[in-house]
């Protein structure tokens, strides 16, 4: 494979930066969606997070089907947030927060 | 993995490995992070990356401006990009209580040498976030130099000096007790064996009440679950980060260009929950619609959870533990951790080593909680 390929498309991640990641000792599906940001983009990492298994387990020599995908966080697909807005319950929120 | 170490840090957030660091440029280098799943994996990675100097008392405004000024150095001094951006604060007002409060801050924070503004709602569309909703706004303050940055690149950055000065970083690799010997610390056990040290650090963020527990002591530290989300990217419309403590919101655009945010539900029950909620989704929505209408066409692409590590008055718990020699703790930081990390991993390293802390962090150490006599800070939860 080039090693300017894209693998995520979301994000414009290449092989060789997830190769360079792994090789830094990234070596799960999480650790690299959260310094490359693949997997973070509207598909989720639907396209990418397979492929990105594959590079880990020929770098590290780790079974593939050892390495576990990264969590799926809601919603499944990417929602407008008017549409979301209007499926609000209950009174008018206030509430604590932080930062 | 070693058997003994000068010093074991639980914890490998912000917190763990910013201590990590500082100790090793001190010369303790002989030291190993303990990490129950990957970096960043626990509350820093999970949080708003948002750096805030305004505070309502003297001594946390204080940590906070030395805190800026450490991040502001820390991509030259560890290497690496962290998005530290500094694009500042603002800070809603929409009650009397909020508006009363807020001269009181304005007025110690200037004293203190921070440039904070009041701004009337025409002036936040004016000169700040020309497309901010402020129906509702009475007033609001604004400190540019207020900041955030990417919790995982500035962990990784912590981590990476780190390793370079000598620490050992062992990732997957949980504590199932802290080990004591004669009424002080002896080391710690793990799922991979133990090893004796004469320093353990707890940066275990809401785990660090259990090991405490598991050594026979008591820290109150109470987990509760806050939710965040995140939406596609956009081209950069606003710079600051966006918060209301009334209206219950924080929003700010990363450098990527999405838009992240949340807010604390009053109602959340204490416990280890991190599971997304359809409500956050839906409320959250309304709020970011209402606040910026151009978003509602905007779409959401996550959302997920984190523990706060709340303590009575919403401050950490940093320092040995009158009771238990060797044990220090650095947790507790009821949703402003990553924040003031540089500066209280500074202080906490200083003191592991014997050096005199340059602010002081005394006031934060557990035996606050047995005077009875604790400060709340106003600008927080």
């Amino acid at each position: 494979m080039n090693d300017d390929v894209i693998i995520c498309r979301c994000e414009d991640v290449t092989y060789d930066e997830i190769v360079r990641a792994v090789r830094d000792g990234l070596t799960t599906t999480e650790e690299i969606k959260r310094i490359l940001r693949c997997g973070m983009g509207p598909c989720q990492g639907r396209t990418c997070s397979r492929i990105i298994a594959r590079i880990i387990a020929q770098e590290t020599g780790t079974p593939v089907a050892e390495i576990e995908q990264p969590r799926v966080r809601p919603p499944t697909r990417p929602v407008e947030i008017g549409v979301l807005a209007r499926g609000r319950n209950g009174t008018e929120a206030g509430g604590d927060h932080e930062d | 993995m070693k058997t003994s170490a000068d010093c074991v840090i639980i914890g490998g957030g912000v917190i763990g490995t910013a201590i990590a660091y500082y100790l090793a440029k001190r010369g303790l280098t002989d030291c190993v992070i303990l990490e129950s799943s990957y970096l960043a994996s626990g509350a820093t990675g999970r949080c708003g990356g948002g750096i805030r100097q305004q505070w309502s008392t003297e001594a946390n405004t204080k940590l906070a401006i030395e805190s800026v000024r450490a991040f502001a150095g820390l991509e030259e001094e560890l290497g690496r990009d962290i998005e530290f951006l500094q694009g500042g604060y603002l800070v809603l007002a929409y009650t009397d209580e909020d508006v009363e409060q807020f001269e009181k801050n304005v007025a110690l924070q200037r004293g203190l040498g921070l440039a904070v503004e009041k701004l009337t709602p025409g002036e936040i569309n004016e000169r700040v976030v020309p497309e901010l909703n402020t129906e509702g706004v009475r007033m609001a303050t604004y400190c540019a130099d207020d900041a955030s940055a990417n919790p995982f690149l500035t962990t990784q950055a912590y981590a990476d000096a780190a390793r370079r000065l000598g620490v050992t970083i062992e990732l997957f690799t949980p504590v199932t007790r802290v080990l004591t010997d004669r009424g002080r610390i002896s080391g710690v056990e793990t799922s991979r064996g133990t090893i004796e040290a004469p320093v353990v650090v707890n940066a275990a963020g809401s785990h660090s009440v259990l090991l405490a527990r598991s050594a026979g002591v008591e820290i109150p530290v109470t987990p509760y679950r806050r939710e965040i989300l995140v939406t596609e990217p956009l081209e950069r419309f606003f710079h600051p980060m966006i918060i209301s403590f009334s209206f219950g919101i924080y929003f700010r655009q990363v450098k990527h260009g999405a838009v992240i945010g949340g807010f604390g539900s009053p109602d959340e029950p204490a416990g280890f929950n991190e599971t997304s909620s359809l409500d956050f989704l839906t409320t959250m929505s309304w709020k970011l619609e209402r606040l910026m209408p151009r978003l509602a066409t905007v779409k959401i692409v996550r959302q997920w959870a984190g523990l706060y590590d709340m303590t009575p008055d919403a401050q950490p718990i940093l320092g040995e533990l009158d009771e238990l020699p060797g044990f220090f703790q650095a947790s507790g930081f009821s949703g402003h951790g990553f924040m003031i990390a540089p500066k209280v991993a500074m202080l906490l390293a200083k003191t592991i080593v014997g050096e005199e802390p340059d602010l002081d962090i005394d006031r934060l150490n557990a035996r606050r909680f047995a005077g009875g006599s604790i400060t709340q800070d106003r600008s927080v939860v």
